[in-house]
C-alpha cells in the first residue's frame, strides 16, 4: 500500500496534467489559454531550478541567464533562419552550451555552493545589463535587432514543422507548453531513476563520499548543470512564443521569482516547484489587478513576494509540499487505529521511498560545509 | 601627459567605488560568514535616508556623513535581531531570507518614493587638468576609501574592540569560552556593517541619484569584488578592487562601459577558477 503511493501519486500528476491539455481549451477563453501557456513556461523553468537545487544541490541564483538566452536564441535565430524548427533545437541547445562553458569554470574551480550563487546571480546580471543597452544598428545580428531595452517585439510565433508560414494557434502553442511540461516533468523523474540520478542524488548528499568512491563529482554536476540550463532554454523558448522577449527575461525579480517557486512549493520535489510556481502566479497577477483599484496603490508586487519569502525561509523552509504531507501523515496516523500500530515515528521505506517524496535534509548538508568553511 | 594624469584618476576612482560599494559587505562577510544579498538596498537605503534629510532641510554633508549611515546601521541592527540571527550557520537559508529582505525593501520603497529618479547635485565643483575636466567629488570619494581603510585597519589592528572582532572572526567557540558574547559582537558587526554601507550609499547618491532598484546595480561588482578578495577584509577588498577596477576601466576605456563590465566579471569569474579562496586565500593570509 505504502509503496504504491509514489505510483499513485505519478498517476494522478499526469490525469492531472492531461485534463488541463485537453480540457481546459475546450471552455477558457484566449486570455486564460495564453496565461496558462506562459505559466506552463514558467513551471518548466520551476523545474529546472527543482533539478539542478533541489537534486544536485547547486544553487543557482541565475536561472534566468538561461532562460533569457533560450528566448532570444530563439527569437535571433528565427528571424534570420525563417524556420523556427531549427530556431526552437538552437534555443534549447545554446543556453546548454552555456551553462557547460559557466559550469565548467564554477565546477573545476571547486567552487562552494555559496559562491557559486553568487557567481550564477553576477552573470544572469551581467546578461541583463549588456542586452539591455543593445539598442541601435550596431547590435543587429543578422537580420535580428536585439532592441535594447525594449526586447524583440515581434518575436516570430513558431511555425509546423516542414511547413514555413503557418503559425500555429494559441492553442496549439499551450498544448505544446502544456505537453512540454508535462514531458519535462516525468522526463526529470526518470532521469532521477537512472544510475546517472542516484549519482547526482548522493553527490548532494556527500560529494566526498562520492568522489572516494571514485566517481568524477565534477563531471555529473556539470551534467545536471547542463540538463538545467537546457531546460531553462526550452522555458524561455515557450516564454517567447507567448509573449515576446525583453531583457526583463534576464532581471533579478525573475530569478528571484525561480527560487521562490522552489522554495515554497518544497525544495528536493519536483511537483512541489510546479504547484508553487502557478500559485505565485496567480498571486502576483491577483496582485496586479488588485493595484488597479483605488486605494490598494500601496501593494506592490515585489514587497509581499520578499515577504513571503523570508517567511518561508524563517517558518516553513521545506516549504508546502512537506507540509502537506506532514498534515496528511498526521490526519493518518491520528485517525486510523490500524495505521498507528504499524507507523512508528519515521518508518524505514517512508524516509527515502522515492526521489519525489523524500525533501531534502535541509540544513544537515548545507550547515556541515558551512561549518567546515568557516572552521577553515 | 594629462591623458595620463586622467587616466590615472579614472582608474583611482573605479577602484575607490569598489572599495566603498563592497567594505560594507565584506566586513559582514569576512567576520560572520553571512552573505547579504540586501546589501544592494542598504546602499539605496542609505542614498534615500540622505536625501531625504536634506530635503528636510539638513546640511548636506551631515545628511550623507551622520543621518545616512545612523538610519542603515539602526535598520541593519533591526534585520539582525530580526532576521539574520535566526540563521546563523546555516549560509543558504541566509541567502534566500536577505534576498528576500531585498525585494521587500525595493517593494516598500517603491511603494513610498515611487519608482523615479531622486537625485542631489554633485558638491565642490569641479576640477581642470590641462585640457580636461573631473569632478572634485570624486577626488573627495577617493580620499573617503582611503580614510575608511585606514581607519579599519587602525581598528582591527589596536583596539580592544577590534581584538575582540578579531578573535570572534577567528574561533567563535574559543572567544565566548574567554567571555566573550558572539551573540553581541555579530549585531554589532552587522550594525557597523550596515552603517558603513548607508554611509555609502548617502555618498554615492549625488553622483548616480537614486531609484529603488539601485542595489541591483551595484549589487553583483560588490559580490564580485568581496569574493575574489578572499577571507581577509581590508586588504581582501582593497587588492581585489584595485584589480578589477583597473581591468574595468581599461576596458571601458579602450570599448564601452558594459564591456568594461563584462571584462570585470569574466576576469573575476577566471580569477577564482584559479584561486577558489580568492585572493587572500592564497596570498597575504595573514592580513587584516
Amino acid at each position: 500500500m505504502k509503496r504504491a503511493l509514489p505510483i499513485l501519486g505519478n498517476i494522478a500528476v499526469l490525469l492531472a496534467g492531461l485534463a488541463i491539455l485537453f480540457g481546459l481549451p475546450a471552455f477558457a477563453e484566449t486570455y486564460v489559454i495564453i496565461n496558462a501557456t506562459i505559466f506552463a513556461s514558467f513551471a518548466i523553468l520551476a523545474l529546472s531550478l527543482a533539478l539542478i537545487w533541489g537534486y544536485a544541490g547547486i544553487l543557482s541564483f541565475g536561472q534566468a541567464a538561461f532562460f533569457g538566452l533560450g528566448g532570444y536564441t530563439y527569437a535571433v535565430a528565427a528571424i534570420n533562419f525563417g524556420d523556427t524548427t531549427g530556431a526552437a533545437a538552437l534555443a534549447i541547445a545554446l543556453p546548454a552550451l552555456f551553462a557547460a562553458l559557466l559550469g565548467y569554470f564554477m565546477f573545476w574551480g571547486r567552487i562552494s555552493d555559496v559562491y557559486l550563487g553568487v557567481i550564477t546571480l553576477t552573470v544572469s546580471l551581467i546578461l541583463y545589463r549588456f542586452v539591455n543597452q543593445t539598442a541601435g544598428e550596431e547590435w543587429n545580428i543578422g537580420e535580428a535587432p536585439l532592441g535594447g531595452f525594449n526586447g524583440i517585439p515581434g518575436t516570430p510565433i513558431l511555425t509546423w514543422p516542414g511547413r514555413p508560414g503557418e503559425q500555429l494557434a494559441p492553442e496549439n502553442i499551450f498544448s505544446l507548453a502544456v505537453g512540454l511540461l508535462i514531458l519535462v516533468y516525468f522526463g526529470c523523474k526518470a532521469l532521477l531513476a537512472t544510475r546517472f540520478g542516484r549519482i547526482v542524488v548522493a553527490i548532494r548528499e556527500n560529494e566526498t563520499r562520492v568522489a572516494l568512491l571514485g566517481y568524477d563529482t565534477r563531471l555529473y554536476k556539470l551534467a545536471i548543470f547542463v540538463v538545467g540550463g537546457a531546460l531553462g532554454g526550452l522555458s524561455g523558448l515557450m516564454f517567447a512564443n507567448s509573449v515576446f522577449v525583453s531583457p526583463t527575461m534576464f532581471s533579478l525579480p525573475v530569478s528571484g521569482q525561480i527560487i521562490i517557486w522552489v522554495i515554497i512549493g518544497g525544495l528536493g520535489t519536483l511537483i512541489g516547484p510546479v504547484v508553487g510556481c502557478i500559485l505565485m502566479q496567480i498571486l502576483t497577477n491577483w496582485l496586479g489587478t488588485l493595484n488597479q483599484v483605488p486605494g490598494f496603490g500601496w501593494v506592490d508586487p515585489n514587497l509581499v513576494l520578499g515577504v513571503i519569502l523570508v517567511v518561508f525561509v524563517l517558518v516553513v523552509p521545506k516549504g508546502l509540499t512537506a507540509l502537506v504531507t506532514d498534515a496528511w501523515r498526521w490526519i493518518v496516523t491520528h485517525l486510523s487505529p490500524r495505521e498507528r500500530e504499524v507507523a512508528p515515528p519515521v518508518e524505514p521505506d517512508r524516509a527515502y521511498p522515492s526521489p519525489s517524496l523524500s525533501p531534502l535534509p535541509r540544513g544537515e548538508g548545507h550547515e556541515r560545509r558551512a561549518t567546515a568553511e568557516s572552521a577553515s | 601627459m594629462d591623458y595620463a594624469a586622467i587616466l590615472a584618476l579614472q582608474i583611482s576612482s573605479a577602484v575607490a567605488s569598489l572599495v566603498l560599494i563592497s567594505l560594507g559587505l565584506a566586513v559582514i562577510f569576512g567576520m560572520m560568514r553571512v552573505i547579504n544579498l540586501a546589501h544592494g538596498e542598504f546602499l539605496m537605503l542609505g542614498g534615500y535616508a540622505a536625501i531625504t534629510a536634506y530635503n528636510n532641510g539638513v546640511n548636506l554633508w551631515l545628511a550623507m556623513l551622520l543621518v545616512a549611515p545612523l538610519t542603515v546601521g539602526l535598520f541593519g541592527i533591526v534585520v539582525e535581531r530580526l532576521i539574520i540571527r535566526h540563521l546563523y550557520g546555516r549560509m543558504i537559508d541566509t541567502m534566500l531570507a536577505t534576498w528576500g529582505l531585498s525585494l521587500a525593501m525595493i517593494g516598500f520603497v517603491t511603494v513610498v518614493f515611487g519608482n523615479t529618479v531622486s537625485g542631489i547635485s554633485a558638491p565642490l565643483g569641479s576640477l581642470t587638468i590641462g585640457a580636461y575636466r573631473t569632478g572634485a567629488y570624486e577626488l573627495f570619494l577617493i580620499v573617503v576609501a582611503l580614510v575608511l581603510l585606514a581607519a579599519g585597519w587602525l581598528v582591527l589592528r589596536y583596539t580592544r574592540l577590534g581584538l575582540i572582532a578579531r578573535g570572534t572572526m577567528q574561533n567563535a567557540a574559543m572567544a565566548s569560552a574567554l567571555g566573550v558574547s558572539p551573540s553581541l559582537v555579530y549585531a554589532v558587526t552587522f550594525g557597523v556593517g550596515a552603517a558603513l554601507t548607508g554611509l555609502v550609499g548617502g555618498l554615492l547618491a549625488p553622483l548616480s541619484g537614486v531609484v529603488p532598484t539601485i542595489g541591483a546595480a551595484y549589487i553583483a561588482k560588490a559580490f564580485i569584488t568581496v569574493i575574489s578578495g578572499g577571507a581577509a577584509i581590508l586588504s581582501g577588498t582593497a587588492i581585489a578592487s584595485g584589480l578589477l577596477g583597473t581591468i574595468n576601466t581599461a576596458m571601458t576605456f579602450a570599448f564601452t562601459p558594459v564591456l568594461g563590465e563584462v571584462a570585470l566579471l569574466v576576469a573575476a569569474v577566471i580569477l577564482l577558477r584559479i584561486l577558489p579562496q580568492g585572493i587572500t586565500g592564497r596570498f597575504f593570509q595573514r592580513s587584516l
